[in-house]
């Protein structure tokens, strides 16, 4: 066991966190969040430049050959920072799949591009009405000739305006809730019956109801085999499961920073409040939440890399539930100890709390992997 | 970053694992996982048998008898320990008075105490609280007056562990009245066979004898068995709670302890299957392994930090809090698993000469009795509420 990280992730977590400092102030934050995009392309060529955009992905095609672990420490930050750019969507998960997935052609062409900066990415894959089940997918993909036909809609799709290119799950056989059946397709954002209808979210990013009408792709937009595709879907949302856990506990460190300087700062009864113990042991939980969350977020980094599925899964699930537990206690108590000024939109308490609450309800809420964990005691 | 153990790390556990296969005696061993009644003799058995291994102290480093260890492979220790139904290692000794000897003791008294400890020879235990004195610590009144080459004592501590058992106390004693309360106490240790010394039971929730109070009179205790300076017991106070805290953890045996809780809520049945089936009762067991989970991982990084040199600093009160609430959530659930095989209350299924018929399960004599005496663990070596106030002030300055 080792719990040391490496002097170059250090320095990595070093560059960004002077990228945040300068780049990412509060006020900064909210105007690129009130923008048309969302996002800016500017701090995007920055990222390129930085490497982080090519840090999953083998050397062969461009990459840094980062694991998990990288990614945690770049996602941290990105807590810390409140990043609005659609990491996650691109590199994490839409890239991540591609790097699992693809054949070597999708590779060679999508992964360059991602960490040069140039291609946006997103995952179309959950749906209306099937809430967090990874395996029910009712779009359907029709042979014809030798290309497919997609039709259906998707829900929620975190980044899928911005996306170039979407990457789609769509069943080729089988019942919507089948484990079998499932194929995944590139499909241009830009094809026709392609509906896009983005929208913003409750803490300030971006996210899609996308529909295909009769969507005509080529047999070379199918990624990896056809029908056989939820377990490498399952492992991309895993990987993106881990990052969404290390996002929190830097949301949960800033919150908790944030907090700790109001408490000794705000005065009432002629002393800073923090003073008094009711309001001592309030921030005393919500550092030791975070401190058993950042263990779980690093659980959740070492183990999605393992082979061992079942081993992955359960960690995953494992972290994720306690963090949406944690995150959510920690965000309440933050705004409770701001008075009048946690619910206010100037402060930026506010906004992580809204983000750790977005993060909760993202891929599976607390409750989702609590049942998830729990159903592994019954196999165990 | 590396979560798996090293090759020699999973060696280490095989070693430890096949030590306890051939030196563990099985009768402690199924007393411990019955949850029958320790006695004096079965924790010193077990000590002695540690120390002829060389792994009677494997919290010491190796220039006091102790084996070394670092954080990992004292996990690992402790896991297999816990696992293989070893007897816990009584901390007073081991884990509480010899640190401040080590660091605070002369020569001679390093020479003498600490190889007695390692041995299983001589049972400490500890003179904290007082009646008055509790959460304030501090505000201690025990009495040790110099008189010559001695110290004449007078006072009563409380909440003592195991004192009906012990050779030694170490004890916080009042040497000074004047200025802050704190800076006038003195860390004695007094044997317990002096004229004047009175033991006392206090009988606990489950109706065990564990703890006592324990009076002082007129005992008079060579000045030689003062630890360090005359009236800076406070400081060697505090390093040892930092110590304690850290053993309150107790991963090792609270994953033992799941480990039983599910075994229990598969062989207990609720609307004709296992109790295991039940979402609410398994979301529960759910809920308390995270929390085991990510403790874990916690009290690890904590461990191997930086400060795992200088001993453990305020972020030893995480792991006390988080171990402390952890036991409890666990103890509960086994009584809970119990249904209404909670109610029975037959002490005489502990006693471990008892072969008698069980009312309801074999296992579930003890579990009640279990979650009663584990309300202590949130109480005892400074309650959470102390512990989180040393967080607010230690770490983060409130």
């Amino acid at each position: 066991m080792d719990f040391q990280y490496r002097e170059e992730q250090l320095a990595q977590q070093d560059t960004l966190s002077r990228f945040l400092g300068r780049d990412y102030g509060f006020e900064q934050r909210r105007a690129l969040a009130q923008s048309e995009s969302g996002f800016s392309r500017d701090h995007w060529r920055q990222f390129a430049d930085l490497g982080i955009l090519a840090l999953p992905y083998p050397e062969a095609f461009g990459g840094l050959n980062g694991n998990a672990v990288d990614t945690l420490l770049v996602m941290e930050m990105f807590g810390r920072g409140l990043v609005l750019e659609p990491y996650l969507a691109t590199v994490v998960l839409a890239g991540g799949l591609i790097r699992d997935a693809g054949s070597q052609a999708q590779k060679a062409e999508l992964l360059p591009a991602i960490a040069g900066g140039e291609l946006l990415l997103a995952l179309a894959h959950h749906e209306p009405g099937a809430r967090y089940e990874s395996r029910h997918v009712a779009t359907a993909a029709r042979r014809d000739g030798d290309g497919y036909r997609v039709d259906g809609a998707k829900a929620v799709v975190i980044s899928g305006a911005a996306a170039d290119r979407i990457i789609v799950s769509a069943r080729t056989s089988g019942g919507a809730r089948d484990e079998q059946g499932i194929s995944l397709f590139v499909i241009d954002a830009q094809a026709a019956g392609v509906h896009v209808r983005g929208y913003p979210t409750q803490d300030g990013g971006r996210a899609a109801e996308i529909g295909f009408h009769d969507v005509k792709l080529p047999a070379s937009a199918l990624i990896g085999a056809e029908g056989a595709a939820l377990p490498a879907i399952e492992r991309a949302l895993d990987y993106a499961i881990a990052a969404l856990c290390a996002e929190a506990v830097g949301a949960m460190t800033a919150i908790n920073e944030a907090t700790l300087d109001y408490l000794k700062t705000r005065k009432q009864f002629g002393q800073p409040i923090g003073r008094f113990q009711a309001l001592q042991h309030r921030m005393v939980d919500m550092v030791i939440s975070t401190e058993q969350a950042r263990s779980m977020a690093t659980l959740a980094a070492v183990r999605v890399d393992s082979t061992d599925i079942a081993l992955r899964r359960r960690s995953v699930s494992a972290a994720k539930a306690y963090i949406g537990q944690q995150a959510r206690s920690v965000g309440q108590q933050a705004v409770q100890l701001h008075g009048g000024m946690g619910v206010v939109d100037e402060l930026k308490v506010a906004h992580y709390f809204k983000r750790l609450t977005m993060i909760n309800a993202t891929f599976g809420d607390a409750d989702h992997h609590l049942g998830l964990f729990g159903d592994a005691l019954l196999s165990a | 970053m590396d979560l798996d153990f090293t090759a020699e790390e999973q060696g280490h556990r095989r070693e430890v694992r096949r030590f306890l296969q051939d030196n563990l005696p099985a009768d402690l061993a199924n007393k411990v996982k019955h949850g029958k009644r320790l006695v004096r003799e079965d924790f010193l058995r077990w000590q002695q048998i540690l120390h002829q291994r060389g792994w009677g102290a494997t919290m010491w480093p190796s220039a006091f008898g102790g084996t070394g260890w670092n954080a990992v492979e004292q996990h690992i220790f402790e896991e297999e320990c816990a696992n293989a139904g070893a007897p816990m290692q009584l901390p007073f000794g081991l884990k509480m008075v010899a640190p401040v000897i080590m660091a605070f003791g002369s020569p001679a008294q390093q020479a003498h105490f600490l190889p007695r400890i390692v041995a299983g020879e001589d049972w400490w235990c500890q003179g904290y609280s007082e009646p008055g004195a509790g959460s304030d610590l501090a505000s201690l009144t025990t009495s040790a007056i110099r008189e010559g080459e001695h110290y004449r004592v007078n006072g009563q501590k409380t909440w003592n562990t195991y004192g009906q058992h012990a050779d030694w106390i170490f004890c916080l004693v009042r040497t000074a009245s004047e200025g802050r309360k704190q800076e006038g106490i003195s860390f004695l240790l007094i044997d317990m066979k002096t004229p004047g010394i009175t033991v006392r039971p206090i009988i606990m929730i489950d109706g065990e004898h564990e703890i006592n109070e324990v009076w002082f009179e007129d005992v008079l205790v060579p000045v030689e068995n003062r630890v360090g300076e005359e009236n800076k017991g406070w400081t060697y106070a505090k390093f040892l709670l930092g110590h304690e805290r850290t053993g309150i953890a107790g991963v090792g045996r609270s994953k033992a302890a799941l480990k039983q809780l599910k075994a229990i809520a598969r062989s207990e049945q609720a609307f004709g299957r296992p109790l295991i089936m039940d979402q609410r009762f398994r979301d529960r067991v759910a809920q308390v392994e995270l929390e085991l989970m990510a403790l874990e991982i916690t009290h690890l990084r904590v461990l191997t930090a930086d400060h795992e040199k200088r001993g453990p600093g305020p972020e030893a009160s995480i792991l006390k809090i988080k171990g402390s609430e952890i036991q409890q959530s666990l103890a509960e659930l086994m009584m809970q698993a119990l249904g209404h095989y909670a109610l029975p209350w037959q002490r005489e299924a502990l006693d471990p000469d008892w072969h008698g018929e069980a009312i309801g399960a074999d296992y579930a004599a003890p579990l009640s009795g279990h979650y009663f005496n584990y309300r202590k663990t949130t109480i005892y070596g400074g309650s959470n509420e102390i512990q989180k106030n040393i967080i607010a002030q230690m770490i983060l300055g409130l």
